[in-house]
């Protein structure tokens, strides 16, 4: 039996089919998965991601301490609210973990994966000696994602006035507390929506509320099929502690400026792009019947080899596409081995759907 | 609990085998099979007049969470493939004994006695 979150016996009820991730029992899906991937395009869901470790930090030096564990700046968040999608680096440039990271009235909260929790909790102490921080791990607060393009209207019904309020205020990647819960505008399907942290013991409850009112359960398998549809990272996939930023299409979240923020990785980083960043993260497109899978290798003419890190049928596309690792000259065309046999495949913008439409 | 209709011979490998009244042999996925592939998107069926050996692969199945390969229950010659899977794979899923993927003619019908029926198969797929 794996670790359980509060809402284990409720996903059981709901007819949910368990499998484990990362040492959880985790809803894979509650009958169909690319039933479950519609409904967050078209309408919306609701997803348990309770497992992801929440960090709170506080002490009067916490954002000197962010500002050397992290790529992103937090000098650049002027006000309370902003979230800040961030990796934390090891000294060799590689990702120790990905995260978000919001800014409370007095300190930061960060959550980041499941998978690297323990890992993380000890590379963010040991980061922390020196600095005046303190660390909180929060494990009695769930998360619920509620995704799709009516998540917000949606859930606006269903709370206390002064969270319509908020809800309807929030902009999006921002996040701020409303009495005990914390509700922000992020996700990590490419639809609008929420991600809202609150007490575990009310968690039950407010899912119940929200499968009552026609926001559907939503299970880690629809919940990877957005992720790659709209071209995100997901970590242990895309990147590890062996791959660089500049190499997983997220140079985008490095701070360069101001040149003496010396953050973790940045010298690395720094003697990678004056030897030359040799392969990048791209989009491939099967357009032939067949599915593209993690770890296929992708052969591109007179350039060399790369290989699939996610790759998946794409509900709203009809067909299969992925996220692969390539040398930089890539051009736009490559192909893909799928048992013993070449398929040609479209390299594109690892950006395949935003806000229910398809962008190829 | 999936369904495991009597009438059908079942491969260890989650086929399910139909003897016809000509004598040829009826292919199909198994509920159980069905269920644990999750959504099926993509089915790649044997070529018809491909002669197949008992167990030898005969096509795969994707489903969006994985490709699971497909093996011929009796030996014999594809006479038939059920093309309609091509443009709705999910019919699989919709009803895994109705959505049948080739027909064989066997070279020796005895070879569907050496398969499972469907108490043994429900034992087997317990496991």
């Amino acid at each position: 039996m794996g670790q359980r979150t509060p809402l284990y016996d409720l996903h059981v009820a709901l007819g949910a089919k368990l499998v484990d991730f990362s040492g959880w029992d985790m809803p894979l899906h509650y009958g169909s998965q690319v039933d479950e991937h519609h409904q967050v395009r078209r309408d919306c869901g609701v997803f348990d991601v309770s497992h992801m470790t929440i960090i709170d930090l506080h002490g009067e030096q916490a954002s000197q301490y962010l500002r050397h564990l992290l790529v992103g700046d937090v000098a650049r968040l002027d006000t309370q609210g902003k979230a800040l999608y961030s990796l934390m680096l090891n000294a060799q440039g590689g990702v120790v973990d990905d995260l978000i990271l919001y800014r409370l009235e007095e300190g930061y909260r960060l959550v980041t994966n499941a998978a690297t929790r323990e890992k993380v909790l000890l590379w963010m102490a040991t980061q922390a000696e020196g600095y005046a921080v303190k660390l909180q791990p929060r494990p009695e607060l769930a998360i619920l994602a509620i995704q799709g393009p009516h998540a917000r209207e949606k859930v606006a019904q269903l709370v206390s006035p002064e969270r319509a309020e908020l809800i309807r205020a929030l902009t999006p990647f921002q996040g701020l507390p409303e009495g005990c819960w914390f509700i922000a505008r992020t996700g990590y399907t490419g639809e609008d929506g929420l991600e809202i942290i609150l007490p575990a013991d009310e968690v039950v409850s407010f899912m119940n509320e929200l499968v009552g009112a026609g926001i559907g359960p939503v299970g880690l398998g629809a919940r990877d099929t957005l992720r790659l549809e709209a071209g995100l990272n997901l970590y242990g996939q895309e990147m590890d502690e062996s791959v660089s930023p500049l190499e997983a299409n997220l140079e985008w979240t490095i701070a360069w400026e101001p040149l003496g923020r010396k953050f973790i990785g940045r010298q690395a980083l720094e003697e990678e792009l004056a030897r030359g960043v040799t392969s990048r993260l791209v989009g491939l497109v099967l357009e032939e019947r067949g599915v593209l899978r993690a770890h296929q290798v992708v052969r591109i003419a007179e350039c060399g080899e790369g290989e699939i890190t996610s790759g998946s049928y794409a509900p709203t596309l009809g067909k299969s596409i992925a996220l692969a690792r390539v040398p930089m000259a890539t051009g736009d065309r490559a192909e893909v081995e799928i048992r013993g046999k070449w398929f040609p495949v479209r390299v594109v913008k690892p950006s395949f759907v935003r806000f229910g439409k398809a962008l190829l | 609990m999936s369904t495991i209709p009597a009438e059908l011979r079942y491969a260890a490998s989650h086929e399910w085998a139909r003897q016809e009244s000509d004598g040829t042999i009826t292919v199909g996925i198994s509920d159980h099979a069905q269920e644990a592939l999750g959504d099926v998107v993509f089915i790649e069926l044997p070529e018809v007049g491909k002669t197949l050996a008992a167990g030898q692969e005969a096509g795969v199945v994707e489903s969006v969470k994985a490709a699971s390969d497909i093996y011929a229950p009796v030996s014999g010659e594809v006479i038939a493939i059920n093309e309609a899977l091509a443009d709705a794979p999910e019919q699989v899923n919709a009803d895994a004994y109705a959505a049948w993927f080739f027909k064989i003619k066997p070279n020796d019908p005895a070879e569907l006695d050496k398969l499972l029926d469907a108490e043994g198969y429900r034992a087997a797929s317990e496991d």
